[in-house]
């Protein structure tokens, strides 16, 4: 079976206790990690000469704030090894209330706009991240507006009708 | 016959002639027009022949400000101040379905309509519009300017 990937057995070799689930769906890996290995996963992924994951190819959020789940964001990576042409997705899973997960950014260079692009649309804090600041959306922005209870409708113009100190046209 | 005010009307027609066939335009393009503008410049399309194909890049020599593609709340600042420094008289054309209302980007991130932040004078539809109705867009634009009040 797919299931006994070279990947997913030395993650779970290795990290037993922080895996919470795997699976490997026609060949894609898929690992769920506690939020707290995710350094060391990464690492493991990056630095293992077998599995040589150099390329992270994404790095995104879920706001699950409907699917009735127990968490409410999910961190998903994938990352690609351009020499054994293999690829793996790592999911952390993170509370609503303050969510955290450590940066990679100190092993992929190119997760630093990943990890501010996720804080600003978002709102998921990356421990030791070296610049995390919004990324697309103005500072003057309040909330995150991928999150699901963002609202809709809502607009926060900088200037014209709306915005501040003058009132709504609508 | 010859009253003050059939010369003065005179003046103005021969004013509207000149500004309108002779329009320095500011490109502001920010989207996918841009494509649709390029091609309405190039010669197959050939906005010359309008006395319009001379593009400036600095709003300070700019006439008409065209506004092609979507305008976002980050933008619309620099978009204003862009506006702020066109000399008088100026006229500015929202080239796209984005600048006229928004279009299909009825988001947090998009401005719906940029007569939200500056005054617009003529407003092309379309996703993107094809050169023809850009053109149509300009000799409206230009019948505007002709019977426009012309101030100097």
């Amino acid at each position: 079976m797919a299931e006994d990937s070279l990947t997913l057995t030395r993650l779970r070799e290795k990290f037993a206790a922080s895996i919470l689930e795997t699976h490997s769906f026609r060949g894609d890996d898929t690992a769920i990690i506690q939020p707290e290995a995710i350094v060391p996963v990464a690492s493991c992924l990056k630095n293992d000469p077998d599995l040589d994951y150099n390329f992270l190819m994404d790095l995104t959020a879920v706001d699950c704030l409907n699917l009735g789940t127990a968490h409410r964001f999910e961190v998903v990576y994938h990352f690609f090894s351009l020499s054994k042409k293999h690829r793996v997705r790592i999911k952390t899973q993170l509370g609503g209330k303050s969510p955290q997960v450590d940066s990679i950014a100190s092993l992929w260079a190119g997760a630093d706009w990943y990890e501010r692009e996720v804080w600003d649309m978002f709102g998921v804090k990356f421990r030791g991240h070296p610049n995390l600041k919004r990324i697309l959306m103005y500072e003057e922005f309040e909330g995150y507006p991928l999150r699901k209870d963002y609202p809709i409708r809502k607009r926060q113009p900088l200037i014209g009708p709306g915005s501040p100190g003058q009132p709504s046209s609508k | 016959m010859f009253s003050q005010g059939f010369f003065t009307s005179q003046i103005e027609k021969a004013i509207g002639w000149a500004r309108k066939y002779s329009l320095f335009q500011y490109p502001f393009v920010t989207a996918c027009c841009g494509m649709e503008y390029m091609a309405t410049a190039s010669s197959h399309y050939d906005i010359d022949r309008f006395g319009a194909g001379f593009p400036r890049f600095s709003p300070r020599q700019a006439d008409v400000l065209f506004v092609v593609g979507t305008i976002n709340h980050k933008m619309a600042p620099v978009l204003k101040t862009i506006y702020d420094q066109m000399c008088e008289p100026k006229w500015v054309v929202a080239f796209g379905v984005c600048t006229c209302t928004g279009g299909f980007y009825d988001n947090y991130a998009t401005v719906q309509g940029i007569d939200t932040i500056i005054p617009v004078d003529i407003y092309i539809p379309g996703c993107p519009p094809r050169p023809e109705t850009v053109l149509d867009g300009l000799m409206k634009l230009q019948e505007r300017i002709q019977h426009s009040r012309q101030e100097f």
